[in-house]
C-alpha cells in the first residue's frame, strides 16, 4: 500500500485533527500496513453479494409528528466552553 | 455471611429476604473501592454520596413493602454510557468535565429496577482498545495479576466485578469488548443481539456494531442484568420490538440435545494452547452433560478483522465529528475558528487519532468502492457465514480470545497485534448473533481463560442456559482473585 | 448578454417543513427569526454524545407530496446518509441527507413565460435532510451559535439546468413556491429564510454541449433578487469570457443595495462529503400503498386549476392566475361556482371587490364570516334586478364584517331597488310638475338637465329606484312634453 505524506495530510485536514510531523509519518506508516492487511478482501469474490449497512434488518422505523420539550436553555448551554447572550461562543467564522 | 463475596443474584435474595440492607453492601463496595481501586483502576468516578443516598432510598422503598428486580443492588456502569449529572468522559479527555443532560436507556432501566450506581467505570477511549491502555486518564489492571491488562475496552467494568467492587457491571461491546474482558478477568459477560439493548445515552463509536452488554460474576448475574437493560426504545430507530424473555426462568441447567457447533476456523495456529485446551474440555464437558457436539464452519472468519477494522473506523470518523469544542467538552484556543476545531481535536489519543484517519480514508473519494463499499459486502458474507451455521446448530462454542491477558505495554506499539485480540470476538458483531464469555478455567500462570457461546438472533437466553450448565458443572467463578490492598 | 453565449442555470432549491416537530426530535419548529436562539434544542438536535435519531413521519409524507406534485419517479427504497462536514451550525459533524437514493427523481415543471411562451424544466431530484443552526457574527469579533433551526426538516429539489435566464429562473422558482404553499409544506416566506433558492449559473458557446464553469448564487432573499442577481452573473460571466478570461468556481453573495455578486469564496477543490449510509436510520420503504394514497390526497394544483379556468370557465388567462395563485382563494372561487355563480361574474367580484374589502380590512378570504355560496346569492340579487351595484358592493362589505346573509342585511337596510314601474311613472310625473323652469330650460334645449331629473327621482327615493327603469321613464316623459 502506498500512501503518500500528502495523503495523510490531506485525510488529516479533512478530519479536522491537528497532527504533528512525527504523527504524521506514524500514522502513515501504521495506515499502510493496516490498509495492506484489508487489501486481503480483495481474495473476495463479492460480485452479486449485497452490503450490509445494518446489522438488523429493520424498516420504516417513524414517530409521529408530535412536540416534546425541549431543554431549558441553560441546560443546553452548560457543558459549553463559552457562551454569550444565551449562545454558544466560538471565534469568528468569516462572513459568507 | 461476608457481605462483599456474594454475587448479585444472591445479594439480591439476601436483600429480598432482609438478611441485609442495601446500605450496608453499598458501603461494603465503597470500602472496597477505597482499599483496592488504587491498585487496580477499575473505577473513573467513584459517586459514593448518591450512591448511599439511592441505597437508603432503596432500603426505605424495601421497608415500605416495595420490591424491584435489582431494589438495592449496587453496580457499576462504564464511564462511554451517559449519566445524568455524574461526568460521562469515554475514557476521553475531549469528554473532560461533560456532565450530560440525561441517562443512557442502559441506566435509565437500572435505576427503574432500583439498582444503586457505584460509579463510572474505566475504558478505552471512546471503547477504542482491548486493554484499557487507550484510556487517557490511567490503565486498569487485572486483578488476578496487576501486570497484566484487564483486556478491552470495558476493562474497568471487568476488572470491577472481578475484583469484587462492584455486583454487577454494564459494558458496551462493539468488536468484543464485553466478552473479550470478560474472558480476561474471569467473569461472566454478554454481548446481546444487535438492538436487544438500546444506544440511546451510549456515546457512539460505531453505530451498526456497537451494543451495551452487562457483566456478571456469575451466568444468573448476567441474565438478571439483562433481563432489566433489555428491551424496545423508540428512541432508538435501530431497538428492537421484540418482548424479553425471563432469562434466569431459562436458566434450567438442561442441555441434553442441544446442538453445539465448533467452528474449525476457531482454533488456529498462534492461539496458545492452554487457551484451546481449556476450551475444547469445556466443549467436552457440555457433551458429557448431553449436548450434541457438531464441527462447523464459519468460513469468511478470516476476513472478520480487515472487515471490521474498515467498518468501525468509518462509522467513527463521523461519530466522532462532534467533538469540535463549541458545545461541550473543553476547547483548546488555535489561530482561528477552523484552527481551533483542529487543536481541540489533538485532545483524542493517539489510537482514536488513527481510527479517525483510516475512517476517513475508507470513505474518501475515489477509496470508498474499495474499502468500505467492500467491507460492507464481505459484512454480509460474515452474517451469512453465521446465519448458514445456526441452520444446523443451537449454539456455537468457541474460544473468546487467543490467549489469556498480556502484559501492560506489551502490545502498546503494534496496533495490528492489539487488533488481534479480538479475532475470535469480532465476527459476531458484524452479524446479528449474541455471545458471552463464560470463564472455563486458567493457564499455568493462573489468569482465566473465557469459553465463548454464541446463539442466533435473539437466542440470549439459549446461550444463557448453556452457559449456567457449564458453569453449574465446573464453578471456576468460585475461585476469586486476591488484590493486594497497596502496591 | 452577447449572443454567442447559452446560458445554462439549475436551481437548488431548500424548502423547511412546515412539520411541528423537527425532522429527529420532538423539539418544536420555531420561527427562527423571531425565536429566543437556544429555546427549541434538545440532545438529539445539539448533537450530544449517544444521542439518536427517529424519523418524523410527517416530514416523510410532506416530501413524498412533493415529489409527487413535480412528477417525480417515487424511490420506494428509500436511505438516509450521513454527509460529512465541518462547520459550526452542523452539530454532529454530518448532515443526515439522502444522497445515492432521493425520495424523488426525474420529475418535471412547466413553466409559463411572461411572453406566455410554456417551458419545461427538469427536476433531477427531490430529497429530505436537516436543516443547520444559524450563526451570528459579533461586531466586536466572534460569532455566536443558535440551533434552533438545527435539525428542522429540509427538502431540496435540485433542477436539471434547464433554465436560460433570470426571467425563467424567477418562473420556476415562482411556480415551485406556489406548489409548495398549495401542498400546505411551506410558507414561502423567503424573508424568514424557510424557502432558499440557489442558482447555479454557467455560459457555454452555443450549440456546445458541454458546460462552462459555474458559479453558484446566495443570499437571494426575493424573487426580484434571483431575477437581477442571477442575469447579472450572466453578464459578468460573458463579460469574463469576452475579455478572454476564465471563470472561477466559486460561491458568490448577491448584494441586494447595490445590486451586485461579489465573491464569497473560492472552491479550492472538490468538497469531499464522504457519504455512507446512516447506520443509526434504517431503510425507509415506501410502498405502493402509501404512494397511491398520497397521490390521492393531493389537491388540484395551480396549474391544472389555470387550464381549467381559461379552458371550461372562459376566464383570461390573467384572471386564471390571478385566481389560481393562491390555494384559499381559488377553492372559494370554485365553491361560488359549484353553487352556482357566473364565473366571470364571479371573477371580477373576487378580484375586485372581494379583494379591496380584504385588502381594507386586513383579512384572508378563509378568515370571513361569508361563504362562497352567500357571495352568488348576493350577485343574484343583483341579477334579478332587486339591489343595484352600489348598494351590492355595500351589502358584501357588511357581510364580510357581520357574516349576515346579503337578503337580510338588503332587507334591514331597505335597500330593494325600486323597478315597480307605475309607482315610479306617478313620481316621474311629479317631479317633472313640480319643476316648471327646470322643463322650461329643457324643452328650451337644454338637454342635458334630463339627468338632474333623474338625479332629483333617485333622490327622491333614496337611492332604491332601480336607475335604468328611472332613466327610460323620465326621458320618455319629457319627450311626451315637447321636442328634445
Amino acid at each position: 500500500m502506498n500512501l503518500t505524506h500528502t495523503d495523510v495530510t490531506h485525510i488529516a485536514r479533512l478530519a479536522r485533527l491537528a497532527l504533528t510531523e512525527e504523527e504524521l509519518a506514524h500514522y502513515q506508516e501504521q495506515l499502510a500496513a493496516i490498509l495492506d492487511y484489508a487489501a486481503r478482501l480483495n481474495e473476495l469474490d463479492l460480485s452479486g453479494v449485497a452490503p450490509s449497512a445494518h446489522a438488523v434488518a429493520r424498516q420504516n422505523v417513524l414517530r409521529d409528528d408530535i412536540v416534546t420539550p425541549s431543554l431549558p436553555r441553560d441546560d443546553a448551554l452548560f457543558n459549553a466552553a463559552a457562551t454569550a447572550e444565551g449562545q454558544f461562543l466560538i471565534q469568528a467564522v468569516l462572513e459568507e | 455471611m461476608d457481605i462483599a463475596t456474594l454475587t448479585l443474584t444472591e445479594l439480591r435474595d439476601a436483600l429480598r429476604r432482609g438478611d441485609t440492607t442495601s446500605v450496608a453492601a453499598t458501603q461494603a463496595m465503597i470500602d472496597r473501592i477505597v482499599a483496592y481501586d488504587n491498585a487496580i483502576g477499575s473505577y473513573l468516578t467513584l459517586a459514593d454520596e448518591s450512591a448511599l443516598e439511592q441505597a437508603a432510598a432503596a432500603d426505605r422503598r424495601r421497608a415500605a413493602g416495595e420490591d424491584g428486580p435489582l431494589l438495592g443492588v449496587p453496580v457499576a456502569v462504564k464511564d462511554i454510557l451517559c449519566t445524568a449529572g455524574i461526568p460521562t468522559t469515554a475514557g476521553s479527555k475531549i469528554l473532560d468535565g461533560f456532565i450530560p443532560p440525561y441517562d443512557a436507556h442502559a441506566v435509565e432501566r437500572l435505576i427503574a429496577a432500583g439498582a444503586v450506581i457505584l460509579g463510572k467505570t474505566n475504558t478505552d477511549e471512546f471503547a477504542m482498545g482491548s486493554s484499557t491502555e487507550n484510556s487517557a486518564y490511567f490503565t486498569t489492571r487485572n486483578p488476578w495479576d496487576l501486570e497484566r491488562v484487564p483486556g478491552g475496552s470495558s476493562g474497568g467494568s471487568a476488572a470491577a466485578v472481578a475484583a469484587g467492587l462492584a455486583y454487577g457491571a454494564l459494558g458496551t461491546d462493539t468488536g468484543g469488548s464485553v466478552r473479550q474482558p470478560a474472558s480476561f478477568c474471569g467473569v461472566v459477560g454478554l454481548r446481546p443481539t444487535y438492538g436487544r439493548v438500546s444506544r440511546w445515552g451510549v456515546v457512539a463509536f460505531a453505530s451498526s456494531l456497537d451494543q451495551v452488554g452487562p457483566f456478571g460474576r456469575t451466568v444468573a448475574d448476567c441474565a438478571a442484568l439483562l433481563g432489566v437493560i433489555a428491551g424496545h426504545d423508540p428512541r432508538d430507530s435501530t431497538s428492537l420490538p421484540a418482548p424479553v424473555p425471563d432469562y434466569e426462568a431459562a436458566l434450567t441447567g438442561d442441555v441434553r440435545g442441544l446442538r453445539v457447533g465448533v467452528p474449525r476456523e476457531y482454533f488456529i495456529e498462534g492461539m496458545e494452547p492452554e487457551v484451546e485446551a481449556a476450551v475444547r474440555a469445556a466443549i467436552e464437558q457440555l457433551a458429557a452433560l448431553g449436548a450434541e457436539i457438531v464441527e462447523v464452519s464459519l468460513p469468511h472468519t478470516h476476513y472478520g478483522l480487515p472487515v471490521y477494522y474498515l467498518i468501525a473506523p468509518a462509522e467513527a470518523s463521523a461519530n466522532l465529528a462532534r467533538y469540535d469544542g463549541t458545545r461541550f467538552g473543553p476547547r483548546v484556543a488555535g489561530a482561528d475558528m477552523i484552527d481551533t476545531v483542529r487543536q481541540t481535536r489533538a485532545l483524542f489519543g493517539p489510537e482514536v487519532k488513527r481510527r479517525i484517519m483510516l475512517g476517513t480514508y475508507a470513505l474518501s473519494a475515489g477509496y470508498y468502492d474499495e474499502y468500505y463499499g467492500r467491507a460492507l459486502r464481505a459484512r454480509t458474507l460474515i452474517a451469512d457465514d453465521f446465519r448458514r451455521a445456526f441452520e444446523s446448530v443451537d449454539v456455537i462454542a468457541a474460544p473468546t480470545s487467543p490467549t489469556t491477558a498480556f502484559r501492560v505495554g506489551e502490545r502498546v506499539d503494534d496496533p495490528l497485534s492489539m487488533y488481534l485480540a479480538d479475532v475470535f470476538t469480532l465476527p459476531l458483531n458484524l452479524s446479528a448473533a449474541c455471545g458471552l464469555s463464560v470463564p472455563c478455567g486458567v493457564d499455568s500462570g493462573g489468569l482465566p481463560i473465557g469459553l465463548q457461546l454464541i446463539g442466533d438472533t435473539l437466542q440470549e437466553a439459549r446461550i444463557l442456559n448453556a452457559a449456567y450448565a457449564y458453569e453449574t458443572a465446573r464453578p471456576w467463578h468460585r475461585r476469586l482473585p486476591v488484590v493486594p490492598a497497596e502496591v | 448578454m452577447a449572443e454567442q453565449y447559452e446560458a445554462v442555470i439549475g436551481l437548488e432549491i431548500h424548502a423547511e417543513l412546515l412539520t411541528e416537530s423537527k425532522m429527529f426530535c420532538g423539539c418544536r419548529v420555531v420561527d427562527s427569526v423571531a425565536a429566543t436562539p437556544n429555546t427549541a434544542v434538545c440532545p438529539v438536535c445539539l448533537g450530544m454524545p449517544g444521542m439518536l435519531p427517529v424519523i418524523n413521519r410527517r416530514a416523510v409524507e410532506f416530501a413524498l407530496r412533493v415529489a409527487l406534485a413535480l412528477g417525480c419517479d417515487i424511490q420506494p427504497h428509500n436511505i438516509f446518509a450521513r454527509k460529512n462536514y465541518f462547520y459550526p451550525d452542523l452539530p454532529k459533524g454530518y448532515q443526515i441527507s439522502q444522497y445515492e437514493l432521493p425520495i424523488g427523481r426525474h420529475g418535471h415543471l412547466d413553466v409559463t413565460l411572461p411572453g406566455g411562451e410554456t417551458r419545461r424544466i427538469g427536476i433531477r431530484r427531490v430529497h429530505m435532510e436537516e436543516d443547520t443552526g444559524k450563526l451570528t457574527h459579533l461586531e466586536r469579533g466572534g460569532s455566536l451559535v443558535d440551533y434552533n433551526r438545527s435539525g428542522v426538516p429540509l427538502l431540496e429539489i435540485v433542477s436539471e439546468p434547464d433554465i436560460r435566464s433570470g426571467e425563467e429562473a424567477r418562473a420556476y422558482a415562482t411556480r415551485i413556491r406556489q406548489i409548495l404553499r398549495y401542498l400546505g409544506v411551506n410558507s414561502g416566506d423567503m424573508e424568514k429564510g424557510v424557502l432558499r433558492i440557489e442558482p447555479n449559473i454557467s455560459l457555454r458557446p452555443r450549440g456546445s454541449q458541454a458546460f462552462g464553469t459555474r458559479t453558484e448564487l446566495k443570499n437571494l432573499n426575493s424573487f426580484r433578487a434571483l431575477a437581477e442577481g442571477t442575469d447579472y452573473e450572466l453578464a459578468r460571466q460573458a463579460a469574463v469570457l469576452d475579455a478572454g478570461g476564465q471563470v472561477t468556481q466559486e460561491t458568490r453573495g448577491w448584494h441586494d443595495t447595490r445590486r451586485e455578486t461579489f465573491s464569497q469564496r473560492a472552491k479550492e477543490e472538490a468538497e469531499d462529503y464522504r457519504y455512507f449510509a446512516e447506520p443509526d436510520l434504517p431503510p425507509l420503504t415506501l410502498d405502493d400503498n402509501w404512494i397511491v394514497t398520497a397521490r390521492a390526497a393531493l389537491p388540484e394544483l395551480p396549474q391544472a386549476k389555470e387550464a381549467r379556468y381559461t379552458g371550461q370557465l372562459g376566464l383570461s388567462p390573467g384572471e386564471a392566475a390571478a385566481l389560481a395563485d393562491d390555494r384559499a382563494v381559488a377553492e372559494w372561487f370554485d365553491a361560488a361556482v359549484a353553487a352556482g355563480g357566473a364565473p366571470k361574474t364571479l371573477a371580477n367580484w373576487i378580484l375586485n371587490d372581494l379583494f379591496r374589502l380584504l385588502n381594507e380590512r386586513g383579512r384572508r378570504i378563509d378568515d370571513i364570516p361569508v361563504a362562497p355560496a352567500a357571495l352568488v346569492a348576493l350577485l343574484d340579487l343583483v341579477a334579478q334586478g332587486a339591489l343595484n351595484l352600489n348598494s351590492a358592493r355595500d351589502v358584501l362589505a357588511e357581510m364580510l364584517d357581520s357574516g349576515r346573509a346579503p337578503a337580510d342585511i338588503v332587507a334591514a337596510r331597505g335597500l330593494t331597488q325600486i323597478s315597480d314601474e307605475a309607482a315610479l311613472l306617478a313620481l316621474v310625473e311629479q317631479t317633472i310638475a313640480d319643476n316648471p323652469d327646470a322643463l322650461a330650460n329643457y324643452l328650451g334645449g337644454k338637454t342635458a338637465l334630463l339627468g338632474w331629473f333623474v338625479g332629483q327621482v333617485m333622490r327622491a327615493t333614496r337611492g332604491q329606484a332601480n336607475p335604468a327603469v328611472v332613466n327610460r321613464l323620465v326621458a320618455e316623459r319629457l319627450a311626451a312634453r315637447g321636442p328634445g
